[in-house]
């Protein structure tokens, strides 16, 4: 049974946003690192494409920029393996520059006694393509021969490279790194587009480019294409209340309060007020990495991710993925058929439409290979 | 109206040099300066020729003397008169370089009248050694020479130019030493360094050698741009290399070079580099030294100082460079600076962080001086649009006598808004290229707010005229 989460951004605090075009980026501050945990990232290269293997018989190919690597208990020895400074390229994947496919052996790979190598993001969306692969679980008439043989294999999914996302370069250039920021919030079009939190601001610092080399949903890179210019809070101080220096300070202190309360309350509200279902993909030492994905709600800002969280749940590592409105709704019918256990008429029925509505909704969503032909 | 417009293109014109910055590239910012050069020419063509007095920079001079030069058509005979002597006192400041690349490109508009003629033969004639000009700047001096039909008599320069080389030897000096360098390598080393360059490239010297032989045949600013063989910043205060062309504004550049050194040679060095910049800046200040009262400075450090990669740290060595100046005009003892990160010395500093510009002007305000100087790009970002509230809150409700007196000075020219980034209007806001200029644009900064009308910025601006073309 997956347990359930909540991002958990105690210890977190949101600064000042930065503006540029569409794109608003807004830091997250601590006033204390995470101790004992590091990041930094393994540059892969320019391989065209990486395929991963996940078990014997399932691999998982894409483009992987960049994977990261984790450093836990860094004072209790292991000191050799724990610098994060610089992006660093192993020796043993130096050869990848020419090679076509890299092979990673595992989305998270053990690298020494206290080190973990892990593919960002892509941990999160292979999550969500394994999602109920194997198909349905009885052979009902409904389904194909196929779905019932094979699974959903393959199940493919498109995302866009930050690179290509518009003004995301320009906007992570000219943004400002403030004393002691740990993550980001990024928005398109004042929607959310991702979260990324790191343990310590030096490796915030390192990973920041590294944003460029993200997945982004297909709204994302929309949004940012065609939204106008967003506005930026401006601070509003009231002349008639203040009377002197140390009134503007209390004012203007009152001001940047007003800007976290209303960020975290109304602006990310989507990511932080959703219940997640976790599954745990590497634990190391008190840390846990795990990977969520969250009740498919169409209609609604869905965000799948991974986070490393400490024994008390906060985070230490985040990063999220948007999906985009079809994402959504595969999601959302995968999950509806398994809770009924992949009876069409019962799911059908379950959210008050016909059998023949709900044979749409799959066709529409890309699963026509699910159906069976002969079955009207 | 028309004194918000000059302005603008004075701040815009001080500040850009058409190269990238922080937040915009070199095309955005060539666009904005192209438009507003054009539209100073066509609605304020007097103005738009006075500006060259203002200590608009070289960039912008070039492009404004291009303009007058080719449209003299529509220029009365007075109006003429004044932009000859303007430009005319103008060339005289620019480095010989741009000279000869604003005589090439006069050559390649098809601007040939007779004014253009006449300006670029004084020019010419009044140089003090044409021999030199002639062997280092080539091609540019026989541009010049052949667009304006300048006659250069009949002696061996203009035979080193057009003829067919067969003179020999020269009388001229440089001329023969330069006719020598084609077969004997040791000559070369006479001869000015973009020259010799080109000869030991010709014998196959190696660089290493050439350049440890050449060494003090480079000028200073050859020896900062070279970069194999980085310059001393304190040989720049104390140097010795020849210099041909007028004083270049050290202080900027010092600050420049020192900031371009690893933060280690920084600190070794500490001492005798503040001296130096001090010592700068006091020669800077004259006699203006110690009468400012009491100054705080607050002065950007944030990331976005770091400027562009062709412009590396420009803004911070502004700030750097306007520090000791403030700190010379300042009363002594009474000044206090404020960096944006919280660093206290400005020998060490580096671009980090964002911008928390309101709360370090609140700061500022509460050191009760009689003067503030913001020098910043203008970007307010933490949070955003405080320093504007904070400067409106001051003047409307703590200060409405105006007995503290604020001044923001910009170095970065925001190609978007097509003028430097303003903090509020009720803060005057200028451009700056170097900090030399400091004070003459503080003392413009009165006109940027709006409570001086154009017929006294018009007297103003005639005075500087005066001044200027009395200088010559």
């Amino acid at each position: 049974m997956p347990p359930d989460m909540r991002i958990d951004l105690e210890g977190l605090v949101s600064g000042p946003s930065q503006v540029w075009g569409a794109l608003r980026l807004v830091p997250l501050l601590r006033a204390e690192p995470v101790e004992n945990l590091r990041l930094h990232s393994v540059a892969y290269g320019d391989a065209q494409r990486s395929r991963v293997q996940l078990t014997n018989t399932v691999s998982y190919y894409s483009y992987i920029p960049h994977g990261f690597v984790a450093d836990w208990n860094r004072d209790a020895g292991d000191r050799q393996e724990s610098a994060a400074y610089g992006t660093q390229v192993l020796a043993k994947d130096g050869a990848v520059q020419s090679m076509p496919v890299h092979f990673h052996r595992r989305m998270t790979q053990k690298q020494g006694k206290r080190r973990v190598r892990f593919l960002p993001l892509h941990l999160a969306l292979e999550g969500y393509l394994a999602l109920h692969f194997g198909g349905p679980t009885i052979a009902w008439r409904e389904w194909s021969d196929r779905v019932i043989r094979h699974g959903l294999s393959p199940r493919t999914e498109a995302a866009y490279r930050g690179a290509v996302v518009p003004g995301l370069q320009d906007a992570l250039r000219v943004f400002e790194i403030h004393e002691g920021q740990c993550g980001v919030l990024l928005y398109t079009g004042d929607t959310l587009a991702a979260a990324f939190v790191a343990p310590h601001p030096d490796d915030y610092r390192e990973l920041h480019p590294t944003l460029l080399l993200d997945m982004y949903g297909e709204l994302v890179y929309q949004y940012a294409l065609m939204m106008p210019a967003v506005q930026e809070f401006t601070v509003h101080l009231d002349a008639d209340r203040i009377d002197s220096l140390a009134g503007m300070r209390t004012a203007a202190a009152e001001q940047s309060r007003m800007w976290t309360r209303f960020h975290d309350t109304v602006m990310a509200n989507a990511l932080l007020e959703h219940e997640y279902t976790a599954e745990r993909a590497y634990q190391m030492g008190d840390f846990d990495l795990t990977r969520f994905r969250p009740t498919f709600k169409p209609g609604e800002e869905n965000h799948i991710g991974e986070a490393i969280t400490d024994g008390a749940g906060r985070i230490a590592y985040l990063k999220t993925f948007r999906l985009s409105e079809a994402q959504i709704r595969r999601g959302y019918l995968l999950e509806l058929l398994a809770t009924h256990d992949w009876r069409l008429a019962r799911a059908a029925a379950s959210i008050g439409a016909t059998s023949e509505d709900l044979r749409g909704r799959i066709r529409a969503a890309g699963f026509e290979m699910m159906l069976r032909e002969k079955e009207k | 109206m028309a004194a918000e417009d000059v302005l603008l293109f004075v701040n815009a014109a001080t500040a850009s040099t058409g190269q990238r910055e922080f937040h915009t590239d070199a095309a955005e910012q060539a666009i904005s300066l192209e438009f507003l050069h054009e539209y100073m020419l066509v609605n304020y063509r007097e103005l738009y020729a006075a500006s060259l007095a203002l200590g608009i920079n070289d960039h912008n001079a070039t492009l404004a003397i291009r303009r007058l030069l080719a449209t003299g058509r529509d220029a009365t005979a007075e109006q003429k008169r004044v932009e000859g002597a303007l430009i005319a006192r103008r060339l005289l400041l620019l480095p010989p370089p741009r000279v000869f690349r604003l005589f090439k490109a006069l050559q390649r508009d098809g601007v040939n009248n007779r004014r253009t003629r006449a300006i670029v033969r004084d020019w010419m004639q009044a140089l003090e050694s044409p021999a030199f000009h002639a062997v280092k700047y080539r091609s540019g001096f026989k541009a010049g020479l052949k667009h304006t039909h300048t006659d250069i008599g009949d002696g061996e320069l203009r035979d080193f130019l057009f003829g067919p080389l067969q003179r020999k030897p020269y009388t001229t000096r440089i001329l023969e030493t330069w006719r020598q360098a084609h077969y004997n390598s040791g000559a070369l080393y006479n001869l000015p360094y973009t020259v010799a360059e080109g000869f030991a490239a010709k014998h196959g010297i190696k660089r290493e050698v050439f350049l440890s032989r050449i060494g003090d045949r480079m000028t200073p600013l050859e020896k900062l741009r070279g970069g194999e063989e980085p310059l001393d910043p304190l040989e720049l205060v104390y140097g010795t290399a020849k210099y041909c062309g007028p004083p270049a504004p050290w202080l900027t550049r010092l600050a420049v070079r020192i900031l371009a050194m690893p933060l280690d040679e920084r600190a070794a060095s500490r001492a005798k580099l503040t001296r130096s910049l001090r010592s700068w800046a006091a020669h800077e200040a004259g006699e203006l030294a110690g009468t400012w009262g009491r100054v705080t400075a607050v002065l950007d450090d944030s990331f976005s100082s770091f400027g562009s990669p062709v412009k590396r740290r420009r803004p911070l060595a502004v700030a750097v460079a306007c520090h000791f100046l403030l700190e010379a005009l300042a009363a002594p003892g009474e000044y206090t600076p404020l960096w944006i990160s919280g660093h206290d010395d400005p020998l060490l500093t580096y671009p980090s962080g964002a911008t928390p510009l309101g709360l370090r002007i609140i700061d500022a305000l509460e050191t009760a001086p009689e003067r503030i100087v913001v020098v910043s790009d203008g970007w307010d970002n933490s949070p955003p649009g405080l320093a504007a509230e904070v400067l409106r809150v001051w003047r409307e409700r703590l200060d409405p006598a105006r007995r503290v007196d604020v001044v923001h000075v910009n170095p970065v020219f925001d190609a978007a808004a097509l003028d430097v980034r303003a903090l509020s209007r009720t803060v005057p806001s200028v451009g700056i290229r170097d900090a030399e200029d400091l004070v003459p644009l503080v003392e413009l900064a009165q006109f940027a707010q709006g409570r001086v009308g154009l017929p006294e910025l018009m007297r103003y601006l005639d005075g500087r005229v005066r001044r200027f073309l009395g200088a010559s």
